[in-house]
């Protein structure tokens, strides 16, 4: 059954368009994926299904509620961890989640045990009564995310919650996501730019892209929509790339950066025969194909360089100074 | 599909005692912020109101007797306002939408922060009240706690101008703007600093349709027992102000989104 159905949603700042005319429908006790860019409208959609921000048009039900019609019935289904932490600095992490309890209304019974659990959980406890302004960047995170799932939510939605955690936190946030589900079959919309974490919870997938479903699928179903396994050899002379897509089961072949790329059903059974056709190579690299490529064929563009383009520009930059 | 079972029940008054008890926690750990309010009102008091005291009377009062109850208005009336326009800070530093997208109804959630801002406004008058006395201001153990009565109720309407201010504000540039096009003339033509009965066309009108006028002259009234307007008048004015700021700052939390 639907617990989100997103239908048409759309919504416009001025020219940009954030979400483009959006449809979707994500079942109970899922853990659905919103995959793209910066400003691909990922956090725009999150703040219109929370009630937020009003769409420009198009509509959407969360828990069964339109939230255009029955926000304040919206915000009682749900549980939110904002992109950016909204703590508040002058209060303690304790205070913070304390607060948090008293406003979505938790028995009292349960409160106490509640917080130490959930700072339990994001290891916290040990700075529970410093004030929030004292927390670095990776604790703030995490006590955004003890205060989102607090309550316990039927719908929970989650804007990149694992951003600024090290690898560490990052698994064990997703252990704790997997859990929830499981023990509380909590509906879960993540959004994300990390690949490895897009395929590591989530069941179905959105690519987004310029505020458009550009493909909706499991990641592994999305995957073998990039057409097989990718072989990328490095030689000298390149083989003739007309010669190798005769091949029956090679399903593409493109050449950059003076490497070729091949793209083959299956490397296990076919890289013999494809090693055999071209001959001397120099180096030969396998592997499944990621998000990345599934994005790449999806918009032409990349996820990785999207993300971190202006970053890794200046990290080149100063490393080619020296 | 709808499923109830799941869903947060908020009871509305623990809702807003927990909007009150963040907004006052968060106070006393900013002390800049009690200093600056109570600080300038005493300034007033001491400099202006005994510099003066012994050249002008008004009204058969010394001058400092005159406008020890427009200090305290003083006092209230900037940090009521400001604090409800301290809602655009909490904006700002993305605080407020963790509250405005919780299941707390909009009535729970401003009735919370109009209780904060009337206790800050009392904690600070109290303060003035006490400083007054030490100085030679004169009122009885039973005025102290009228005039604290009307403290609270004026803070009330006046908090609530200030949420409804806040509620459209987009960005802490706004504060500036809002303190010299809205909060000076407001102060100034109250009448807090000299009668207004001079005032006469425009200006007259302005402090006419002023809430802060009638403020000031219920306390004044209360403090040294003149009354520049009409009581009953004021009462009406005072009372219409606070429930019509109210009501219009309930609506303006139903509309707000983030
Ligand atoms: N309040 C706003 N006013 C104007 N434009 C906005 C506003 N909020 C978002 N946008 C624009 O809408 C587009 C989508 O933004 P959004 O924040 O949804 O992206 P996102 O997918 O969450 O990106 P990121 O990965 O950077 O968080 C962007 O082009 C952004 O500039
Ligand atoms: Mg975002």
């Amino acid at each position: 059954m639907a617990v989100i159905e997103i239908s048409k949603l759309t919504k416009h700042f001025g020219k940009i368009h954030a979400v483009d005319g959006l449809c979707l429908k994500i079942d109970e006790g899922e853990v659905f994926g919103l995959l793209g860019p910066n400003g691909a409208g990922k956090t725009t959609t999150i703040k219109m299904l929370a009630t937020l921000l009003a769409p420009t048009s198009g509509r959407a039900t969360v828990n069964g509620f339109d939230i255009a019609k029955s926000p304040s019935k919206v915000r009682q289904s749900i549980g939110i961890v904002f992109q950016e932490p909204s703590s508040d600095e002058l209060l303690s992490g304790y205070e913070n989640l304390k607060l948090h309890s008293m406003i979505y209304g938790l028995p009292g019974g349960l409160v106490e045990k509640r917080i130490d659990d959930a700072l339990a959980l994001v290891e916290l406890s040990d700075r529970r009564n410093d004030l929030v302004k004292t927390y670095s960047g990776g604790m703030r995170r995490r006590l955004e995310i003890a205060r989102g799932l607090l309550h316990q939510p039927k719908v929970l939605f989650l804007d990149e919650p694992t951003l600024g955690l090290d690898p560490r936190g990052r698994k064990t946030m997703w252990g704790y996501v997997k859990r929830l589900v499981a023990e509380l079959n909590m509906t879960i919309l993540l959004t994300t730019h990390y690949m490895e974490e897009a395929d590591e919870l989530a069941g179905r997938i959105c690519v987004i892209d310029n505020g458009k479903a550009v493909a909706v699928d499991s990641p592994g179903a999305l995957k073998a929509k990039v057409g097989g396994d990718l072989v990328t050899i490095t030689s000298s002379p390149l083989p003739d790339l007309k010669s190798l897509t005769k091949l029956k089961f090679v399903r593409g072949a493109e050449m950059t950066d003076g490497r070729l790329l091949i793209t083959v059903s299956d490397a296990a059974a076919n890289l013999q025969e494809l090693l055999a056709k071209i001959g001397k190579v120099e180096c030969v690299e396998v592997r499944s194909p990621t998000l990345n490529d599934v994005f790449i064929k999806f918009t032409g563009r990349e996820l990785e360089q999207a993300e971190g383009g202006w970053f890794d520009k200046i990290v080149q930059q100063s490393v080619n100074k020296q | 599909m709808k499923d109830d079972s799941r869903m947060a029940h908020p009871s509305a008054l623990k809702g807003a005692y927990a909007v009150w008890w963040r907004e006052t926690t968060v106070f006393f750990r900013e002390p800049p912020r009690i200093i600056s309010a109570v600080v300038s009102p005493i300034i007033w008091l001491v400099i202006f109101g005994a510099g003066l005291g012994e050249s002008v009377r008004i009204g058969g009062e010394s001058y400092q007797q005159f406008i020890f109850g427009g200090v305290l208005v003083q006092t209230f009336l900037f940090s009521s306002l400001f604090y409800g326009a301290y809602l655009v800070w909490d904006r700002k530093i993305d605080v407020l939408k963790a509250v405005l997208v919780s299941p707390l109804s909009r009535s729970s959630i401003f009735l919370g922060k109009v209780l904060g801002g009337v206790t800050i406004s009392l904690i600070e008058s109290v303060i003035v009240l006490l400083v007054g006395a030490m100085i030679g201001m004169q009122y009885s153990p039973a005025t102290f706690f009228i005039v604290l009565g009307l403290v609270a109720l004026a803070s009330a309407g006046l908090t609530a101008l200030g949420l409804i201010v806040g509620s459209y504000m987009e960005s802490p540039e706004g504060f500036q703007l809002l303190g010299s096009l809205v909060l000076f003339p407001m102060f100034f033509l109250s009448g807090a600093l000299f009668p207004i009965s001079n005032l006469t066309g425009p200006l007259g009108l302005v402090a006419a349709l002023n809430p802060v006028t009638y403020i000031v002259d219920l306390l004044r009234g209360a403090l040294s027992g003149v009354y520049y307007l009409d009581p009953a008048v004021d009462a009406v004015a005072f009372i219409g102000f606070i429930i019509l700021a109210n009501v219009a700052g309930v609506l303006a939390f139903e509309r707000m989104k983030s």
